[in-house]
């Protein structure tokens, strides 16, 4: 099993005749994807390289494809509003690649989320991959292997830096998730760390957080409350000034609060074993299972 | 992106907040004017991306207008955590019987704007929220109904005693969160809001930083940037697309993603060795980026060795092996360059450094490790 994403997972993606949408939706389809349907406006009708149709409407492409599951490469100018109209379709899952979307948007959109029910990974993420069943999303397949460790992560490269140290020490993952760099996003550590608590075929949690904001800290206690697998920590930007944004929008330290240490910390009480470099991955996992 | 004071206080008063009089001034004749139309009292007031500018002498009363002209003549030039002033606003001095502070920033937790208030206006609200939190009231405001008229008063009462006051004040606070929306804000704060004797209510000084998410859609915000209040190197990045961030050590990074960077920055200090920068070449990043990521780089005289860490996923490992390459027939390099890469067209990469005569690794550690030792060495 898997969480968020299996063989079941029917993929719409918003924006597949763009230069990242093609690119990348043929990656997916040529990593098993079951990629049903795109929406690009004026361009319905087409089909893209032959094989996947193409509708102007997400409501369209949901009605003639029963796509359960929406993936966004849309400019950042246009990705609030593909959000809106995913969640309007009836989608249950929406996941967001595009990076940029203004923080008062969010503050708008996920209340319309909430509302209709709908889960959105992201903005500002590289989504995610059940390895072997489903990807959705940039993830580079070829680093993953299908296992039994789950890996929840705010980063996009530094989660490939992980990844691969797990998967060349023999360690394969059911699901790693980009849940994005913003301050404001839809899915939050905590829901990740649940799902994997539910899911039997995941033994072992790899969570990647960085400075800024405090969902660390929540999970932390959510960790210390609700988790029996073990749960392996680490925090990127020990070395980041306080005040800048270090490239993700949600990493900046503020104050005193959002520090490294802070979160080091917070996860070191709540039982979580703290990772002091990428390298450290597969020894410390193999100390706690 | 840091508005400046002056900028901010132009923005309020658009939208109806009380603002008192006042202009900007680049040198002490300009100032010394702006002095002589306002009349009386004047404060000359530093114009920099700092906090603590009274602090550091960046505020002065001015009795008059050649004492405006003298303030302004000490203030203009003077560095204030690193940056130099090259504006002044003279306004005039106002009397003051109670300072407050209003402020409105989005909650990461409640995923909202929330407002907050203090009678215990006038200082740095972190030190508030840290020593005494319960003097701080915060409302979390829906956006799909907006900033509600009994949220604002209920907090406004907190600051005034008198209704009247009260009123001016809820009014003030719904014009702010609607300036917070209408310019794109991740903050902002009016510290103080002052009563004044005779009863009226005015933003005295106020802070706007701007998500720059915004500025794309804002064109007539992003025209506010102030490129002689930042590092020149972060300037040049900014135009190159790259995200730099300078810092002190001797080790320059460059990496692709945020959060590899970060964890870069971090395994050199674990090695012993301290980060000369953070630096984020992007997603697609083509070879030109790296050219322009090295010239900067390579400006800091502080850099003794230069580590790339490159996790090729969109990233073409060998798009950055282009740069490097073509970067140092453009420029010469006169510190040691480390090589970490893999992933996506790894070998092609390899081929293209190896004979150019650059070895490359593919092990994080070992690199970082490298790179600590070379600029020990250096």
């Amino acid at each position: 099993m898997s969480v968020f994403i299996d063989q079941g997972t029917r993929l719409l993606v918003q924006g597949i005749t763009g230069r990242d949408g093609s690119f990348h939706t043929r990656q997916m389809i040529g990593y098993g994807t079951k990629v049903v349907a795109g929406v690009t406006p004026g361009k319905g009708g087409q089909l893209f390289d032959g094989v996947v149709p193409v509708f102007d409407t997400v409501a369209d492409a949901v009605r003639d494809t029963r796509a359960n599951t929406a993936v966004i490469y849309v400019p950042a100018a246009v990705a609030a509003s593909a959000i809106y109209e995913a969640a309007d379709a009836g989608l249950g899952l929406i996941v967001c690649i595009t990076e940029g979307i203004p923080v008062l948007d969010m503050t708008k959109v996920l209340p319309y989320l909430h509302e209709r029910g709908a889960r959105l990974i992201g903005p500002n993420c590289p989504g995610l991959i059940s390895p072997a069943q489903s990807k959705v999303g940039i993830i580079p397949g070829n680093i993953c292997k299908p296992g039994r460790i789950g890996v929840v992560s705010r980063s996009g490269t530094l989660t490939y830096e992980i990844v691969h140290q797990l998967s060349t020490h023999g360690f394969g993952q059911s699901t790693c998730i980009g849940i994005g760099g913003d301050p404001l996003i839809g899915t939050h550590f905590t829901h990740c760390l649940s799902a994997f608590q539910a899911d039997p075929e995941t033994d072992a949690v790899v969570m990647i957080g960085e400075i800024g904001g405090t969902d660390e800290q929540q999970a932390a206690e959510f960790v210390a409350k609700g988790m029996t697998k073990p749960v392996i920590g680490f925090i990127a930007g020990q070395t980041a000034p306080p005040g800048r944004r270090m490239g993700h929008a949600g990493a900046i330290i503020s104050g005193s609060s959002g520090t490294a240490a802070e979160k080091m910390a917070a996860f070191a009480r709540a039982g979580i074993a703290v990772m002091k470099r990428p390298a450290d991955v597969a020894p410390l996992l193999r100390e706690r299972l | 992106m840091n508005l400046h004071e002056y900028q901010a206080r132009d923005i309020l008063k658009r939208h109806g907040i009380p603002v008192p009089d006042g202009e900007v001034a680049e040198s002490p004749a300009e100032a010394r004017a702006i002095a002589q139309r306002l009349g009386g009292k004047v404060v000359v007031k530093a114009q920099v991306h700092a906090g603590g500018r009274g602090k550091a002498g960046g505020v002065k009363l001015a009795a008059n207008a050649d004492a405006a002209a003298a303030q302004a003549s000490q203030i203009l030039g003077m560095t204030i955590k690193g940056l130099t002033v090259h504006k002044v606003l003279v306004t005039p001095a106002a009397d003051i019987a109670s300072e407050s502070y209003v402020g409105i920033i989005v909650d990461r937790a409640s995923q909202r704007p929330v407002l907050m208030v203090s009678a215990a206006g006038g200082i740095d609200i972190e030190e508030v929220a840290a020593t005494t939190p319960e003097r701080i009231h915060r409302v979390a405001i829906d956006p799909r109904y907006g900033l509600l008229p009994h949220q604002a008063l209920g907090l406004a009462l907190r600051l005034y005693r008198d209704v009247g006051q009260a009123r001016s004040a809820a009014g003030i606070m719904g014009n702010l969160y609607a300036a917070c929306y209408a310019v794109g804000a991740s903050l902002v704060e009016i510290n103080p809001l002052v009563a004044t004797p005779d009863g009226n209510i005015l933003a005295l000084d106020a802070k706007l930083v701007i998500d720059d998410n915004e500025l794309d859609r804002r064109p007539e915000i992003a025209a506010l940037r102030d490129a002689s209040a930042e590092a020149p190197s972060e300037v040049q990045a900014r135009q190159a697309g790259l995200t730099f961030i300078k810092l002190e050590g001797s080790v320059a990074c460059c990496v692709n993603g945020a959060g590899l960077a970060m964890a870069t920055m971090d395994l050199v200090q674990f090695y012993g060795g301290a980060p000369a920068n953070f630096l984020d070449i992007g997603g697609s990043s083509n070879p030109q980026k790296v050219v322009a990521a090295l010239r900067i780089i390579t400006a800091d005289p502080h850099v003794k060795a230069i580590l790339f860490n490159i996790f090729g996923g969109i990233t073409r490992c060998d798009d950055v092996a282009n740069g490097i390459v073509q970067a140092t027939q453009q420029f010469p390099l006169h510190v040691p360059l480390v090589i970490r890469l893999t992933g996506t067209n790894e070998a092609e990469a390899v081929r293209i450094l190896t004979a150019a005569g650059f070895p490359a690794l593919t092990d994080m550690d070992e690199a970082v490790q490298q790179a600590v030792a070379r600029a020990r060495a250096a």
